[in-house]
C-alpha cells in the first residue's frame, strides 16, 4: 500500500474516499436533503426505472447536489411509468410521470436545480401514513 | 467505481454480536448476492450504536431507517420489502413507549435526541476495520496538522485551553498532564493508553476501541509528539478479545499507510504502538499499578510522587490517558478548542460517555454534553424506570463512587457537582436503581468487589475493607447494632485517609454515601430488623394469612424443605425454623395468602 506522506496527500486521499461514505453522511441529515424516490415496481422496471435511477444518482453526484435517491414500490401510476417523486426540504413532494432516461437529466437540471416544473406532473391524490 | 445505492450498517459490537449480529451480516451478504444486489447494496459491520437494549441494530441508508431487535431470519424480509420494494418493515421499527408511534429514524427517538456524540462520533457509522472510512471522516487530519505545524507546545496549549479533563475518573486536566510530561527530559518517553476498564457495568472504552480504534491511535501519536515520546503502549484487558482484534487490525493498517512507524508524514517524527495485555484486575486501572503490570511485576500501586510523568514505564517519563480522553483529542484539534470549550459547564468541558445499566428501560451507551441533568438522562434518554416503578437512586463512579438520590435529579452532571453530591464521575458507569433495591445490599455488593480486587499491599485497604464488608454482612443478616453504624462511618474515614492508592481511598464511598442518603434504611435493618426493600433474605419472614388460606396444599407440596404443615382445606402454617426463604410458596399461592413480613 502506498504511504501517505503529507497533509496534502491525506487530503487528496480523503477526497477520493469521501464518496464511499457520502451516502451515510447525507442519510444522517435526510431532512435537509432533496429526497428523490424512484418507483421500482415491475411496471417501473419494465419502463426503464433502473436506468433512470442510475442517471439520477450520477447527475446529482456530478453536480454535488445534496440529494438522496431511494427506490420505492409501485405508486399506482403504472400508466405513467417511470415515475419519480421529488421532495425538496420544506416543500410538498411532486410526482413526475413519464420520466424516461432522456428526461431524467432534464428533471435534475430543470426542476431540481432551477425549480422549473416539467411536463408530466401527476397531481397528488393520496396521503402516506408517514405524513401523519 | 461502483456506487452503492444503499448502505446497510450492522452493529458488530460485543453486545449485538452476542445476539447473532454475525449471522445477520452473513445473511445479508448471501441474500443480496442471490438477488443480484451485491453491487448496489453495501453491507458494513460497524461499532456500537449504543442502543444495546434493543440490539442487534440494523441501520439502512440513505433513508436513515433504524431497525431494532433484528434476528437473522428477518433479513430476507428487510431485503424484499425495504431494499427491493422501498417499504419499511414496520414491525422492526422502534415504537415510542409513550406515544406508541413507530419511529423510523433514530434522530426522533428519545434515546438519541439529547445525545451529542464526540468520542463516539464514528461508532456505528464506519467500519472500524477499514482505515479508509476513518480517513474519509477527517481521520489522521489532526495528526497531519500537528506534525506540519511542528510546535508541540502550541498543541499542548490547544488541549489545555479546550478544558479537556481525564475521562477515566480522576478528571485531571489532560493538557496539563501532557505539559508536565513534555518538560521532563529523557532519552525515551512513553505514551500509554489505559484501556483497563474495570468498573462493574462500564463498557465505554471497549465500545470506542471496537467502534473507532483509529481515533485512539491517532490521538496517541499526537500525544506522543507533544510529550516527545516515540513509543505508545495500550494496556488492555485480555477479556476484550474483539477490541484487541480490531486494535491489531487498525495498527497494522496505520503502519501500512505510514501513519505509524518511522518518519510519519515525512516530519521526522517516529511513533509506533504496542499492545500489552492485562489480566483484568481492577487495581491495574490505577496508573502506577498499570505501569508495574506492564513491566511484568505484580499489579500493585506505588506511592506518588514520583508521578509517571517523572518516573513511569521502565523508569522513564510516561503519560497515561484513558481511551475516551484520547478519542476526544483529534476532534478538538480539527474543530478548535473554542468549539470544544463551548460545550459543557464552566469547569467540565465537552461530553461524557455513560453506560446506562440497571432498572432502566433503555440500557445502553450514551454520550451527553456535560451539564445535562440526571433527570434528562434517566427519563428522556433512558426512557424511565422499568415496569413503571419508582426511582430510588443512581450509582455513579463504580466502586469508587456513591449513590445519588432523588434530590440530585436536577443537578447538572459534571466532575465538581458529582463530587459535591458525594459521588464522582468515575469512568462513566451509571447504575439506576428502583424502589426494590436495598441500599445496604448495594453497599455490600461494591465492598465485596473491592475486597476481591484489593491488591493487598496496604493494610487499610486489605483489612479495612474486609471489616467493612463483614459489618455490612452482619447488618443484612439481621445481627447489626447501632454501634456497627458508627463503626462503618469511622472505619470508612480511616480507610479514606490512609490507603495507598485511589482504589483504597475511594472504596468506602459506597458505604458513606448510602449511610448519608439512606440512614433510615440502615436503621430499619439494625433496629427493626427489617429490610424495607424486601431484598435481605435473612430479614424476610414468610407467613400464611389464615383468612386467605383455603388449604389447597399447593404451597406445602412445593416447599423444598417441608416447612409448611396443615390439614387439607384448613389454613396452613410455616415452621419458621425450617424455612429457607426461597419464596417458592409465595409464587405458588393463588389466593394471596402468603405474606412477606
Amino acid at each position: 500500500m502506498e504511504k501517505i506522506k503529507s497533509l496534502a496527500d491525506l487530503k487528496k486521499k480523503r477526497e477520493d474516499l469521501q464518496s464511499g461514505i457520502k451516502l451515510r453522511e447525507q442519510g444522517d441529515n435526510i431532512e435537509e436533503m432533496i429526497q428523490v424516490k424512484v418507483a421500482m415496481a415491475t411496471c417501473g422496471i419494465a419502463s426503464g426505472a433502473k436506468q433512470v435511477m442510475d442517471i439520477l444518482i450520477n447527475e446529482l453526484n456530478k453536480r454535488n447536489i445534496p440529494a438522496v435517491v431511494t427506490q420505492t414500490g409501485c405508486m399506482g401510476y403504472c400508466y405513467a411509468e417511470p415515475t419519480v417523486e421529488v421532495k425538496k426540504p420544506g416543500q410538498e413532494p411532486i410526482v413526475f410521470g413519464y420520466v424516461t432516461p432522456e428526461k431524467a437529466e432534464e428533471l435534475v437540471t430543470k426542476y431540481i436545480i432551477n425549480n422549473e416544473i416539467l411536463e408530466g406532473v401527476i397531481p397528488v391524490n393520496y396521503e402516506s401514513i408517514e405524513d401523519k | 467505481m461502483a456506487t452503492y445505492k444503499y448502505h446497510v450498517l450492522i452493529c458488530g459490537g460485543t453486545g449485538c454480536r452476542a445476539s447473532q449480529s454475525n449471522k445477520i451480516i452473513d445473511n445479508f451478504k448471501r441474500l443480496l448476492k442471490e438477488n443480484g444486489l451485491e453491487k448496489e447494496v453495501q453491507v458494513v459491520e460497524t461499532g456500537c450504536f449504543g442502543f444495546c437494549e434493543k440490539g442487534p441494530i440494523v441501520k439502512i441508508l440513505p433513508d436513515n431507517t433504524f431497525y431494532i431487535e433484528v434476528k437473522p431470519e428477518d433479513v430476507e424480509e428487510i431485503i424484499n420489502e425495504h431494499v427491493i420494494k422501498g417499504r419499511k418493515v414496520q414491525r422492526l421499527l422502534y415504537v415510542d413507549p409513550k406515544t406508541s408511534e413507530h419511529k423510523a429514524d433514530s434522530k426522533h427517538m428519545g434515546f438519541y435526541k439529547k445525545q451529542l456524540r464526540i468520542a463516539l462520533r464514528n461508532a456505528g457509522f464506519i467500519n472500524p476495520e477499514n482505515i479508509d472510512e476513518y480517513i474519509a471522516r477527517d481521520g489522521y487530519k489532526a495528526l497531519a496538522t500537528v506534525l506540519e505545524q511542528n510546535d508541540p507546545q502550541a498543541t499542548i496549549d490547544i488541549i489545555k485551553k479546550s478544558g479537556l479533563r481525564g475521562r477515566g475518573g480522576g478528571g485531571f486536566p489532560t493538557g496539563l498532564k501532557w505539559e508536565i510530561a513534555s518538560k521532563n527530559a529523557a532519552d525515551q518517553k512513553y505514551m500509554i493508553c489505559n484501556a483497563d476498564e474495570g468498573d462493574p457495568g462500564a463498557f465505554m472504552d471497549r465500545s470506542i476501541l471496537e467502534g473507532d480504534p483509529h481515533s485512539v491511535i491517532e490521538a496517541m501519536a499526537i500525544g506522543g509528539f507533544c510529550i516527545g515520546a516515540t513509543k505508545g503502549l495500550i494496556y488492555i484487558r485480555a477479556e476484550y478479545p474483539l477490541a484487541i482484534e480490531r486494535l491489531k487490525v487498525a495498527i497494522g493498517q496505520a503502519r501500512e499507510y505510514g501513519l505509524l512507524g518511522k518518519n510519519i508524514f515525512e516530519s521526522g517524527f517516529d511513533f509506533d504502538i504496542d499492545i500489552r495485555y492485562g489480566a483484568g484486575a481492577f487495581v491495574c486501572g490505577e496508573e502506577t499499578a498499570l505501569i508495574h503490570s506492564m513491566e511484568g511485576f505484580r499489579g500493585e500501586p506505588t506511592f506518588k510522587p514520583p508521578f509517571p510523568a517523572q518516573e513511569g514505564y521502565l523508569k522513564k517519563p510516561s503519560n497515561v490517558n484513558n481511551v475516551e480522553t484520547f478519542a476526544n483529542i483529534p476532534v478538538i484539534i480539527n474543530k478548535g478548542w473554542e468549539w470544544f470549550s463551548s460545550i459543557g459547564t464552566e469547569k467540565s468541558k465537552g461530553t461524557k460517555v455513560f453506560a446506562l445499566a440497571g432498572q432502566i428501560n433503555n440500557v445502553g451507551l450514551i454520550e451527553v454534553p456535560m451539564g445535562i441533568t440526571l433527570r434528562e438522562v434517566i427519563y428522556e434518554i433512558g426512557g424511565g424506570i422499568k415496569n413503571g416503578k419508582k426511582f430510588k437512586a443512581v450509582q455513579t463512579g463504580g466502586p469508587s463512587g456513591g449513590c445519588l438520590t432523588e434530590k440530585f435529579l436536577d443537578t447538572p452532571i459534571d466532575y465538581d457537582n458529582l463530587l459535591a453530591a458525594g459521588s464522582m464521575m468515575g469512568s462513566g458507569g451509571m447504575i439506576i436503581m428502583d424502589e426494590t433495591s436495598c441500599m445496604v445490599s448495594v453497599a455490600k455488593f461494591y465492598l465485596e468487589f473491592t475486597v476481591e480486587e484489593s491488591c493487598g499491599k496496604c493494610t487499610p485497604c486489605r483489612i479495612g475493607n474486609k471489616r467493612l464488608y463483614e459489618t455490612l454482612e452482619k447488618i443484612t443478616n439481621g445481627n447489626g447494632t447501632l454501634e456497627d453504624l458508627d463503626l462503618l462511618r469511622n472505619l470508612s474515614t480511616v480507610i479514606k485517609d490512609t490507603a495507598l492508592c485511589g482504589l483504597g481511598q475511594t472504596s468506602p464511598n459506597p458505604v458513606l454515601s448510602t449511610i448519608d442518603n439512606f440512614y433510615d434504611e440502615y436503621l430499619a435493618h439494625v433496629v427493626d430488623k427489617k429490610c424495607p426493600a424486601g431484598q435481605c433474605k435473612a430479614l424476610k419472614r414468610y407467613v400464611i394469612d389464615p383468612d386467605n388460606c383455603i388449604g389447597c396444599t399447593a404451597c406445602a407440596r412445593a416447599c423444598p424443605v417441608g416447612a409448611i404443615k396443615g390439614e387439607k382445606k384448613l389454613p396452613h402454617e410455616i415452621t419458621q425454623s425450617l424455612c429457607i426463604k426461597c419464596g417458592t410458596c409465595y409464587e405458588k399461592c393463588k389466593f394471596n395468602a402468603i405474606k412477606i413480613q
